[in-house]
């Protein structure tokens, strides 16, 4: 009997307590900056393309819902011909964040995705390129490759001596 | 021509009361739960009630066919008509009542008894196991919470010397009921949450283990009328606690009696609201034993009492 009134004070006690309710669409909600949303594909300090086309976010994704295509500019660099997600199948799990050697696929805190028409969920490539560096700034992959892509020469980098000369026995 | 009026505004009023307390009851609970409740649709969610009602309006009114098609519509009209009929003998003030009538209280027993008709049938008529089950729990809820219904109203008739309910709130001028029959008070509390069926007394209609007891197989505005039943049950049930135990529309003067009658049927109407935020569903055999093994004794022993001290003070 007490405690049936009790928990009836207590719960009228809730009517002073604090809403918990976030007013979402009126007020957003605090998302980190590693928060893992919307995809996106990001470019070079320099403004190219960061994505390599290595296939290796195709290959990490658990649902399968990255596809891409390789091709060679006229500079021979890799490149994506199209780089097709669909959002539909995407679990967000950031895989292909991880696995990607350039930095060029990137998760952002955005999550309003939301549409009428399910094919309008797939993503190209026009959809997914930024103009900016997204959340790495001043990375360039090809500053630290061993490939001269016109960006710096073999050996040129910092932290990287000259190559060998494997026929040469002096040094 | 006023009494036109008059049976026009006790239809309306309490039909109103009811279907807004739809928005007050999921505004309430979400208070009472840190959450905000609807607030999308008009000021502060105030068209909810609009929208749901066109929703349930549009929405397939579908009658099962292995039901008893007849009885099967008929069940929801009878608890709102019984429920309605009974709010004739309440006194919204002095001169807002449709029927003066002597035996007012035994006016209200008798309909709420022939409301149990409306679940009873509505459980048969959809020829469902889960129907069946609720209905069957249910009258025996009602007809165990009944008995103690109408014997907590002895004392406040015995003190009262009437049957009229009228004469019942002018017979607290000196002093609301609530206080010498307190008891009878709480008792005739529990039992009208368990007379509404309301939680934590909504065996009858358990989501867990009956779907949704006697209207499982109802849709549509059907459906919609059991609920609006449910709210017109607590908004008579709220209206006679106020009538008989606290004083109807008696209160200060500063304002008119109608406003403290709505006052204080609003107060208890929060407070079933409040209940059924906090207490969970008691066991189907713990119930009866509440009825039976201690809130019969409660009353009879209140009955004997309030019978011996007006004994006393008449002799004296």
């Amino acid at each position: 009997m007490i405690s049936i009134l009790r928990s009836i004070w207590f719960t009228f006690l809730h009517a002073f307590h604090k809403r918990e309710t976030q007013g979402y669409p009126e007020k957003k909600p605090y998302l980190p900056p590693r928060y893992r949303g919307r995809i996106i594909l990001s470019r070079d300090p320099d403004g190219k393309e960061r994505c390599v086309a290595c296939n290796l976010c195709a290959a990490a994704c658990p649902v399968d819902c990255i596809a891409l295509q390789a091709a060679n500019d006229y500079n021979e660099r890799r490149y994506p011909l199209f780089f097709r997600i669909n959002f539909s199948r995407c679990i967000f799990c950031g895989f292909c964040e991880e696995a990607c050697p350039t930095y060029a696929i990137q998760l952002i805190p955005d999550f309003e995705m939301g549409e009428y028409d399910r094919q309008n969920m797939v993503y190209e490539k026009e959809n997914l390129l930024i103009s900016g560096e997204g959340k790495y700034h001043g990375y360039n992959f090809y500053k630290v490759a061993g490939v001269d892509m016109g960006v710096k020469g073999i050996g040129k980098g910092e932290n990287e001596e000259p190559p060998v000369d494997l026929k040469d026995l002096i040094h | 021509m006023k009494y036109v009026f008059i049976i026009a505004g006790v239809l309306l009023i309490p039909l109103t009361i009811a279907a807004g307390l739809i928005w007050v009851e999921r505004r309430l609970l979400a208070l009472f739960q840190d959450r905000y409740g609807p607030n999308r649709v008009g000021p502060f969610g105030l068209i909810q009630v609009l929208a749901d009602v066109v929703k349930i309006f549009f929405k397939e009114d579908w009658i099962p066919p292995f039901a008893d098609k007849a009885v099967f519509v008929m069940a929801p009209g009878i608890l709102i008509a019984t429920i309605l009929l009974t709010f004739a003998v309440i006194p919204f003030t002095d001169n807002f009542l449709v029927l003066d009538s002597n035996i007012g209280i035994l006016f209200f027993l008798g309909n709420s008894s022939l409301g149990v008709y409306s679940i009873v049938l509505g459980g048969w008529a959809s020829n469902s196991k889960y129907s069946l089950l609720g209905s069957i729990r249910a009258s025996a809820q009602m007809l165990t919470y009944e008995v103690f219904m109408g014997l907590s109203l002895v004392g406040v008739v015995m003190m009262a010397d009437s049957f009229s309910l009228r004469e019942i709130v002018e017979a607290q001028q000196g002093g609301w009921f609530f206080i010498p029959q307190f008891v009878a008070f709480l008792v005739f509390f529990i039992a009208g949450i368990a007379e509404t069926h309301r939680t934590p007394f909504d065996i009858p209609e358990a989501e867990g283990e009956l779907v949704a007891g006697y209207h499982s197989e109802y849709s549509g505005m059907k459906f919609g009328m059991f609920f609006v039943g449910e709210y017109l049950g607590v908004t008579l049930i709220s209206s006679l606690i106020v009538t008989l135990f606290f004083g109807g529309w008696l209160g200060p003067a500063f304002l008119p009696p109608a406003f403290w009658f709505f006052l204080k049927t609003g107060f208890f109407i929060c407070l079933f609201i409040l209940i059924r935020a906090s207490l969970p569903r008691p066991r189907y055999d713990q119930l009866m034993e509440l009825g039976w093994k201690v809130l019969l004794p409660i009353v009879l022993l209140n009955i004997l009492i309030t019978g011996a001290i007006l004994i006393y003070n008449s002799s004296l």
